[in-house]
């Protein structure tokens, strides 16, 4: 018996049996497609996320208020809490290093905005200049907040894209003067519509001079403390820069938290690599079950093909040959439903891409490989029990049943 | 060429065993044309099987070509029953799936014979047994006849010494039955050893050794000249 002959056999042997063969192909395609699709979906929601954050900016550090034991982010840095407040002036003060690109100060709060009778509420951010570029975002019409002394409480502001079409209309924006919360801006800037952004919503902001957010919130105090660092490499010593700079205006107190960038990435990166992983296991497990099937699927038919296994025996078959009759037929039969799992899987994933394209969804190498080789593995391995069972049956009394 | 010396198969059925082969003493030479008759239970199959090497016997010594082959193992039994036995069965056991001309290619498979030298050897004995035209047909578009016939031709590819045949013409009418004989003697006249089970008096009647059995000894066993 050579390769040629004995898969022959195993294919005529699937083909006489074309209900349980498709049967068996869809569960193991099923397997295989499961550990497709859930590893491009946890794949896909790691690059999502990785992608958002790298949006943030580049080479980026946030000051906390509230110190953090761990340098992770805990309830009390999220709720911004803190005894002892980050000022303007703490964050001018992280200007002076030749590591640091540029800084940008944070105010955050919810205010009531009107433009004559149209009234809403929108979330304002007091920033400086600085932030458009750390930020990297752009201006539909007009210009950002004005260059001028981060102290200066200049009557100004920039509307996010939907708030101008609500406000707004088709009237032009530029130059009116928006009511916020009791004080009065002009109008000197709208956003371009950003495709995503995590946690602001630029289309729904309004960003005025932080020294104006301190007074329409009443509050000398910041929310957060953006740092651009010149270079990859600069993030650390910024980061030692950051904390030295702050310890000493605030008495000797490390009251302050510093996050990297590249730390919450990679904290995401491996969060969602675990995810993948598990998931694609779970899925694994899904293999195994198919593998029972096969195992199940060949037992049948080895006691359906008594007779058969009897004369092949009586032709001179050796129980080898038996064996590896019955593995080759459970092995066609995996890899043509890994094949087709592959296949599902792949157009599954293209299917996500095309429904939800802000999740690029692709299964990563290693999954589809493991898929296979585990539908292969559990496939011949479950075939094992049946094969040996064909192999050890009595001819005399396999002949004899009809 | 076959010699059996104080065979015995017992079968333990729940605590009873069954003397399915009671000492049976035989000796058959080469290209001998033997059947076997008997009453039902009586051991025929028993004694064809173990013949065939499909059974081992419980005790005793069985001589094919004067090597003892009761203990060879698995892998030299295997290879012995194809290379030197032919069955042929009363419910002719063709692969259903397979066509004639794959059943008949079995055995040759089994032994690794080269793709080239099979085709032409099963195109050869299915010509020689005027089969040739359903050569591409499935077993389930074949007659009864037919059917046992290709099993014969399945049965003498790999040129066997021997040729076993329980009951083949059991599950046939007469005259497909006369059809099947007719195919075994032509092979015997060729020098095969033939070996036939059989309940019809008549086919049993026309070897030229009898041989009768009863609660698994061997009654009688007749020789009459060839013509
Ligand atoms: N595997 C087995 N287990 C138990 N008993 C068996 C087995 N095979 C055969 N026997 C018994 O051995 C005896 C001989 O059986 P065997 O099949 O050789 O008879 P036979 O002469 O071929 O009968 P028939 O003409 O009906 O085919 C019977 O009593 C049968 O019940
Ligand atoms: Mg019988």
């Amino acid at each position: 018996m050579n390769g040629s002959d004995i898969s022959r056999f195993a294919w005529v042997a699937l083909r006489g049996y074309p209900t349980r063969t498709l049967l068996m192909l869809i569960a193991m395609a099923i397997g295989v497609a499961a550990v497709i699709v859930l590893t491009s979906l946890g794949e896909g929601a790691r690059r999502y996320v990785t992608d958002e954050f790298s949006s943030l900016g580049t080479n980026l550090l946030i000051v906390f208020p509230g110190r953090s034991e761990t340098a992770g982010i805990n309830p009390t840095t999220m709720m911004g809490e803190t005894p002892r407040d980050l000022t303007l002036d703490d964050a001018l003060a992280l200007t002076r290093s030749y590591s640091v690109r540029r800084i940008a100060p944070l105010n955050v709060g919810a205010a009531d905005i009107s433009w004559r009778n149209r009234q809403r509420e929108v979330t304002v951010i007091g920033t400086t200049r600085e932030m458009l570029a750390i930020r990297h975002w752009e201006l539909a019409q007009g210009d950002f907040l004005p260059a001028t002394d981060p102290d200066l409480a200049t009557p100004v502001c920039v509307i996010g894209g939907r708030i101008r079409s609500e406000l707004f209309g088709a009237r032009r924006a530029l130059g009116e003067w928006l009511r916020i919360g009791d004080r009065r801006f002009r109008v000197i800037g709208v956003m371009a519509s950003e495709g995503r952004s995590i946690g602001v919503d630029v289309q729904e902001t309004v960003m005025i001079p932080v020294a104006s957010a301190q007074q329409l919130f009443n509050t000398p105090s910041l929310f957060r403390i953006l740092v651009e660092a010149k270079s990859r490499e600069a993030i650390q010593p910024v980061k030692r820069f950051i904390i030295d700079t702050l310890q000493a205006r605030h008495q000797g107190e490390k009251d302050v938290t510093v996050v990297t960038q590249d730390a919450v990435l990679a904290t995401f990166d491996r969060i969602f690599s675990a995810l993948t992983y598990a998931v694609g296991g779970i899925a694994a497990i899904s293999l195994m079950v198919a593998g029972i099937l096969i195992m199940n699927v060949m037992l049948v038919a080895v006691s359906q093909r008594t007779a058969e296994i009897g004369l092949l025996k009586a032709l001179g078959a050796a129980p080898r040959q038996i064996i590896v009759l019955i593995i080759a037929e459970a092995f066609l039969l995996s890899s043509l439903g890994a094949l087709l799992g592959l296949l599902l899987g792949q157009i599954a994933s293209a299917g996500i891409r095309h429904a939800f394209p802000v999740l690029p969804a692709q299964a990563p190498l290693w999954a589809a490989v493991t898929a296979v080789l585990v539908a292969l593995i559990t496939g011949v391995l479950f075939s094992l029990l049946p094969a040996r069972r064909a192999a050890r049956l009595d001819p005399v009394l396999a002949l004899s049943r009809r | 060429m076959i010699e059996l010396h104080q065979v015995h198969r017992d079968f333990l059925v729940g605590d009873q065993t069954v003397h399915a082969l009671n000492d049976i003493n035989l000796t058959i030479t080469a290209g001998e044309y033997l059947s076997i008759m008997g009453p039902s239970g009586s051991g025929k199959s028993t004694l064809l099987n173990l013949i065939g090497l499909l059974d081992r016997p419980s005790s005793g010594q069985y001589l094919l070509d004067g090597e003892d082959v009761t203990t060879l193992g698995d892998v030299q039994q295997a290879h012995t029953r194809n290379r030197r036995i032919g069955f042929v069965f009363q419910a002719f056991h063709l692969v259903p799936r397979l066509t004639a001309a794959e059943n008949v290619e079995l055995p040759l498979i089994l032994a690794a014979t080269p793709p080239q030298e099979r085709r032409e050897r099963v195109a050869a004995a299915l010509e020689a047994l005027n089969l040739s035209d359903r050569a591409r047909h499935k077993p389930e578009q074949l007659s009864g006849g037919q059917r046992q016939r290709i099993a014969i031709a399945r049965a003498t590819i790999t040129e066997p010494a021997v040729l076993l045949a329980d009951e083949p013409t059991g599950n046939l009418d007469h005259q497909s039955g006369g059809d099947v004989i007719e195919t075994l003697e032509r092979l015997n006249r060729r020098a095969i050893t033939l070996i036939v089970v059989t309940h019809d008096a008549e086919l049993g009647a026309r070897a030229s050794r009898r041989i009768l059995m009863r609660d698994g000894r061997i009654e009688s066993d007749k020789r009459t000249d060839r013509a």
